[in-house]
C-alpha cells in the first residue's frame, strides 16, 4: 500500500531524511519510531505530498507522489502534529468542507459526516466551533477529518502528543479500531504506544533507518539469550553482593551476571544464559540452599524502550526525552 | 473550477463569521458616507451662491458629485485592501491549516483563485454599501448612470487586482501585520507611481507612470470603458496570482 525507496529530503544546509527505503503492506498498523528531529513529520510531509522528495521514490495506493499527487492524495487521509482546523467554524461546517475538498458531495458526504462523528465520538460537539474545543476534541475532529473520504492510507503525525493519559487511551483504541479498514501509519517518539498499537515498526534516527521488523521479532531479536532479574536477600546480617555474584557465575548455564542493585541486606542481579539452557531452576534452588530468600524472579523481557536505546545510541536518547511520563 | 469554489465559499463563510466583513463595512460606509456629505455639502451651497447671483446652476451632477467621490473610493480602497487580504495565506500558514489544503486532492491555483476571489467578492460588497449614497442622488436628481456604472466597474477591477497583488504577499509570511503592511507599501507606492511624470518627461518616467494603478482608473473615472486599462488590470491580476502560486509551490520546496 505504500512504498518507500531511496527517499532522500534535503533542506537547504540539512539531510531530513537520508536514503530510507520500507514497505508497508494493506490493513497494516505501522509505527514509525525515532526521537524528535528524526525525520518523521518530514517523511510524512512526502508520502502526503505535502512536499516532493529530493531524490528516491514513494508510491502511495499505487500512486507516485511525485508524478501523480492528485491521485495520490485522493487515497490518503493525514492528520498533522496539530489538527488543521478552522478556530472559527462550527464542527460539522468544518467536516462538510473538508468532504468537499476531497471529492464527497450530496447524500454521500451527509453520511460520511454522520459516520465519522459516531466513530470518533464528536457527534455532541457538532455545532459547537472548533476553536472552542478541548484539545482531545480537537484531536478527534482531525482524525474525523483525515477519514471523512474513506482513505487506503491513513498518515497520524504524532496523534496522541499534548492529550492527558485518558485521551491517550481513548485516541489508541481508536486508531487501532481503525486498522481494519485503513493501512495507517504513525509516527510517534512514545514507545509503549507502538508496543500497544502498532504491528510493525519503524525506527528511524537522524534521518536514517535504523530497523524496521515486527514488534515481537525485534524483542526476539534484542534478547538474544534469555534473561532473568532475580532478587535475593539474606535472613539475617549483611549479604555481600560481590560474592553472590561469583558463585551465582559458577552455576552452569549462565554465562554473564550483572549487579543491578546492592543492598547491605541484598542485591538484585541480571542473569544472562546460554541459548537454550533453562537455569531457573537451578538459580532458584541455589538461593534458597544457600540460606537466603527468594524475593523476586521473573524473566527480563527488553522492552522496545532498551531496544531503541541501543539501536538510536545513548546520546540521542538523553538529548530527547524518550519516557512515556513526560509526554503523558 | 469546483474545488476553487469550494475554498471561496468558506473563506466568505470565514471572513462573515469573523467581525472582519462587518468591522470593514462599518469603517467604509462611515469615511464613504463623509465623503459624500461633504461633496454634496458642497454642491448645494455652490448652487445656491450661483443661483443668488443669477447665473445657471450647474446641474451636472456626475461631474461634481460622482466623478470625485468615487475617485476618492478608489483611493480609499488602497487602506481597505491591505485588511481585506492580509490573512487570506498567512492565517493558514500560522494555524497549519495550509497543511489540509496541500494535502487535499486540489490544485494549488484552485486554492488561490478561491482565496482571491473571496476577496474580492468582500471588496464589491464594500463598494456596494457605497451606492447607497448614489441611490439620494437618484432620488432627488437625474444624474447620468452609465458613467457611473463604468466607474464602479473600474473601482473592482482596480480593488481585483491590488487583492491579488495583496495574496502574493500574504503567501510570503505567517505574520497578518507583516502581511498587511506590506501591502499598504505595494499600494501606496503603485499609487505614487504617476508623480514621477509630472516633472520628468524622461522614458523610464512614462514606464513608472504607466504601472501606476491611478493612471489606468482616471478614464474608467470619466466612464470611458477604456481596452487597454482594462488589460492593465487584468494583467495585474494574471501577475499577482502567477507570483502567488509560484510562491505556494516555493513554500513546499523550502518548508
Amino acid at each position: 500500500m505504500i512504498t518507500v525507496h531511496d527517499l532522500t529530503k534535503k533542506y537547504a544546509r540539512t539531510t531530513a531524511v537520508d536514503h530510507i527505503s520500507f514497505s508497508v503492506s494493506k490493513g497494516q498498523i505501522v509505527g514509525f519510531l525515532g526521537p524528535n528531529g528524526a525525520g518523521k513529520t518530514t517523511t510524512m510531509r512526502v508520502l502526503t505530498c505535502f512536499f516532493p522528495p529530493t531524490a528516491g521514490q514513494a508510491t502511495v495506493a499505487g500512486f507516485d507522489v511525485l508524478t501523480q499527487p492528485l491521485e495520490a492524495r485522493r487515497h490518503i487521509g493525514y492528520l498533522p502534529e496539530t489538527p488543521p482546523l478552522y478556530l472559527e467554524m462550527e464542527t460539522v461546517d468544518y467536516l462538510r468542507f473538508v468532504g468537499r475538498l476531497k471529492g464527497l458531495s450530496g447524500a454521500e458526504l451527509a453520511r460520511r459526516i454522520d459516520y465519522v462523528c459516531d466513530r470518533c465520538a464528536i457527534g455532541d460537539v457538532k455545532k459547537k466551533l472548533t476553536g472552542k474545543l478541548s484539545k482531545g476534541y480537537r484531536q478527534r475532529v482531525g482524525l474525523a477529518q483525515a477519514i471523512i473520504h474513506n482513505p487506503d492510507v491513513l498518515v497520524l503525525d504524532e496523534p496522541t502528543a499534548g492529550l492527558d493519559p485518558r485521551q491517550i487511551i481513548e485516541t489508541r483504541e481508536l486508531i487501532k479500531g481503525l486498522a481494519g479498514e485503513h493501512t495507517i501509519i504513525l509516527s510517534t517518539h512514545i514507545l509503549p504506544e507502538v508496543e500497544q498499537t502498532c504491528e510493525q515498526v519503524i525506527i528511524i534516527n537522524k534521518g536514517k533507518l535504523v530497523a524496521t521488523d515486527s514488534v515481537q521479532n525485534l524483542q526476539a531479536r534484542f534478547r538474544g539469550a534469555e534473561s532473568i532479574l532475580i532478587d535475593i536477600a539474606a535472613r539475617a546480617g549483611e549479604l555481600s553482593a560481590p560474592a553472590v555474584q561469583q558463585r551465582l557465575e559458577q552455576i552452569s548455564g549462565v554465562s554473564r551476571v550483572i549487579c543491578r542493585d546492592q543492598q547491605p541486606h541484598g542485591a538484585v542481579f541480571e542473569i544472562e544464559s546460554d541459548r537454550g539452557r533453562l537455569v531457573r531452576g537451578d538459580l532458584a534452588r541455589f538461593v534458597v540452599e544457600s540460606g537466603w530468600d527468594l524475593n523476586e524472579l521473573r524473566p527480563a523481557a527488553m522492552s522496545l524502550e532498551e531496544i531503541f536505546l541501543q539501536l538510536t545510541g545513548s546520546a540521542a536518547a538523553t538529548a530527547s526525552p524518550a519516557v512515556p511520563e513526560t509526554n503523558a | 473550477m469546483k474545488n476553487a469554489w469550494i475554498v471561496c465559499r468558506r473563506e466568505l463563510g470565514s471572513y462573515f463569521t469573523s467581525p472582519i466583513a462587518w468591522l470593514l463595512v462599518t469603517m467604509y460606509s462611515l469615511i464613504f458616507g463623509y465623503f459624500f456629505w461633504n461633496y454634496l455639502g458642497h454642491f448645494v451651497l455652490q448652487s445656491m451662491e450661483l443661483q443668488m447671483m443669477g447665473e445657471m446652476a450647474p446641474t451636472n451632477i456626475n461631474e461634481e458629485i460622482i466623478r470625485p467621490l468615487l475617485a476618492n473610493a478608489s483611493f480609499l480602497g488602497i487602506f481597505f485592501i491591505p485588511l481585506i487580504s492580509m490573512r487570506l495565506f498567512a492565517e493558514e500558514k500560522r494555524n497549519g491549516t495550509i497543511e489540509l489544503l496541500t494535502t487535499s486532492p486540489v490544485r494549488d491555483m484552485e486554492v488561490i483563485v478561491g482565496k482571491w476571489f473571496a476577496a474580492t467578492i468582500l471588496y464589491c460588497w464594500l463598494v456596494f454599501y457605497s451606492s447607497i449614497s448614489f441611490c439620494f442622488l437618484f432620488i432627488y436628481g437625474h444624474p447620468d448612470w452609465k458613467p457611473l456604472a463604468v466607474a464602479y466597474l473600474g473601482l473592482i477591477l482596480q480593488g481585483a487586482a491590488l487583492l491579488a497583488l495583496g495574496t502574493f504577499i500574504s503567501t510570503l509570511t505567517r505574520n497578518q501585520i507583516v502581511a498587511g503592511a506590506g501591502t499598504f507599501a505595494a499600494c501606496l507606492l503603485l499609487w505614487v507611481f504617476s508623480w514621477v511624470s509630472s516633472y520628468n518627461s524622461a522614458g523610464w518616467a512614462g514606464v513608472l507612470s504607466y504601472l501606476s494603478i491611478i493612471t489606468h482608473y482616471e478614464s474608467f473615472g470619466r466612464g470611458v470603458l477604456s481596452s487597454k486599462d482594462g488589460i492593465y488590470y487584468l494583467s495585474v491580476i494574471f501577475l499577482g496570482l502567477f507570483f502567488t502560486a509560484r510562491s505556494v509551490e516555493s513554500l513546499r520546496w523550502r518548508s
